[in-house]
């Protein structure tokens, strides 16, 4: 029987390696640097240029303001949303005809900028106010937020409208199948079986399209709507103060990336079933 | 010769040329070419909104394949500098990145010249602003697409590159490359449409885009439904255009592809 009868005598740690200082950690760093130093001038330029009065006078308006934008993009994804609905089975449906109309609608919103639809709401219709005045809709496209409140629910439900297409048509045939050969109904199939699967597809989807309506619905400060966007432009032709926009900066990143983290975790949550 | 060339485009143009659309609607219409209608300005305005949309494309695309290599490289630093700007300037509305560009560089110019002892007023190029707010914003959303599309490319394909004898620029020029723009093609062409439509944000700096010289005919001649209306169709045109042009460039990338 044999025996080690010698232990290996304790060695000291292996060196720690020294990372070497390749060109690309270089970059890094000097990219950083200025990051680091921008965000320092921006801070700088803050406190240098802090003002009380200011402040007090639209720190108020900048809230109201940002209130305006999530009620006015919480109201158009809603609304959108239903409008959605039509036209996404219009889109789906073999009619011909509404497919076509479904497809051009989609095509003209997603294809022209939110600023012309606007512009094309807002002032368009509003030349012809003796024929709106008739009808009794003037109340309507007299006031520019509900002129934003419309081109913006216009444009979204053409995306969402796809959006909904996409994820309907994702969820395999055979699932159709599969609710058929059970005898369901063709309206209870849809609700229990293809919807919640389809919704999880287009989770992802939604979320981006709330965030592209939240950043575009600053155009609405074109036409006098005294949205996030709106109130900056106020405060910037008064004071001349270019913390204006940086506020408005900070206000925009600050709800588009609570969105994004909201999302994610919502993702998180509803797919766990789907997770290994 | 240029004197030829500038002929054949005048007789080609599609808007006020001698077989335009504007020319064939007749001289007494409120888009007639010339001093009586508003044709030759909006053809003037899609002009400046096409050269916009064209000159920011490649300045965005090689800044976002910049963008793209740092946030794929090993490098933390890199990594988390990349993350930084693709972060900012997707979560900003196009619109305040462009105020941001177009009122920030005029203060920072000042600032620096007023250091040198120089007071001046100094008003920025608007087509200069306008293309760098639209690049920094294409270059975040494209450096996305470019990374994604290198996640799709197996490592194995930098392993043949290697294995060839080829060194690391090569590779990407020769291997890399060609895949990466043909898997890619799809979302830069998306962005490319998203890049036409947000173009129409300079208008509001005062370039003559489409937008601004439809507006200025509506001002003034009080018909807003119809020349906005027809900004709408000719943006509606330019996207046609574009995605017959990029059907072509897909076809042609996916006939070098190999076949499996």
């Amino acid at each position: 029987m044999t025996y080690a009868k010698e232990l290996i005598a304790p060695r000291p740690a292996p060196k720690v390696e020294r990372r070497p200082l390749t060109a690309a950690r270089i970059v890094g760093m000097a990219i950083l640097a200025l990051w680091v130093l921008l965000a320092i001038a921006l801070v700088g330029m803050v406190i240098d240029g802090w003002d009380q009065q200011k402040f007090l006078r639209y720190g108020p308006r900048y809230l109201s303001g940002l209130w305006t934008t999530i009620s006015l993009v919480g109201l158009a994804i809603i609304l959108g949303a239903v409008l959605s609905l039509p036209i996404a089975f219009a889109r789906m449906s073999k009619n011909r005809v509404a497919n076509a109309i479904a497809y051009g609608y989609v095509y003209v919103f997603r294809s022209t900028p939110l600023l012309a639809q606007l512009f094309l709401v807002y002032y368009g219709l509003g030349s012809f106010r003796p024929q709106l005045e008739a009808v009794g809709l003037w109340w309507f496209f007299r006031e520019a937020w509900y002129c934003g409140l419309f081109s913006l629910t216009l444009n979204t439900a053409a995306y969402q409208a796809e959006i909904l297409r996409g994820a309907i048509e994702s969820v395999p045939h055979g699932q159709h199948e599969g609710a058929a050969a059970l005898g369901l109904q063709k309206w209870v199939a849809f609700r229990k079986i293809i919807l919640p699967q389809a919704l999880i597809v287009a989770l992802r989807p939604y979320g981006n399209e709330i965030i592209l309506m939240i950043k575009g619905s600053a155009v609405v400060a074109i036409v006098t709507v005294y949205d996030l966007m709106g109130e900056t432009r106020y405060a910037f032709s008064r004071t001349f103060d270019y913390q204006a926009y940086l506020w408005a900066a900070i206000f925009y990143l600050a709800i588009v990336e609570t969105l994004r983290h909201i999302w994610a975790a919502l993702e998180n949550r509803l797919t766990r079933h789907l997770k290994r | 010769m240029s004197g030829f060339f500038s002929a054949l485009t005048t007789a080609l143009d599609p808007l006020c040329g001698p077989v335009g659309i504007f020319s064939l609607l007749g001289s007494d219409t409120l888009v007639a070419c010339g001093d009586t209608g508003w044709g030759d300005e909006i053809a003037f305005g899609v002009k400046v909104t096409i050269t916009l949309a064209l000159a920011t494309l490649p300045v965005g695309l090689v800044i976002g394949f910049l963008i793209a290599l740092a946030a794929q490289s090993e490098e933390k630093l890199l990594r988390l500098a990349a993350g930084i700007y693709t972060t900012i300037f997707r979560g900003l509305p196009e619109l305040l990145t462009l105020f941001i560009v177009y009122y920030g560089l005029q203060i920072l110019i000042q600032s620096v010249l007023a250091s040198f002892g120089i007071e001046q007023r100094i008003e920025i190029n608007a087509f200069f602003a306008g293309m760098a707010a639209l690049a920094v914003v294409f270059s975040s959303y494209s450096s996305e697409v470019l990374l994604s599309a290198f996640r799709a490319i197996p490592r194995g394909q930098y392993e043949a590159g290697d294995a060839l004898g080829l060194r690391r620029s090569r590779t990407m020029v020769l291997v890399i490359l060609p895949q990466l723009i043909r898997i890619a093609l799809p979302g830069l062409g998306n962005l490319w449409m998203i890049l036409l439509k947000d173009t129409s944000y300079v208008s509001i700096i005062g370039l003559a885009d489409i937008l601004r010289q439809t507006g200025i005919a509506a001002r003034v001649s009080k018909e807003a439904f119809f020349f906005y209306t027809l900004a709408c169709l000719l943006y509606l045109a330019l996207a046609l255009i574009s995605s017959v042009g990029l059907g072509f460039v897909e076809r042609w990338t996916r006939k070098s592809g190999a076949r499996r």
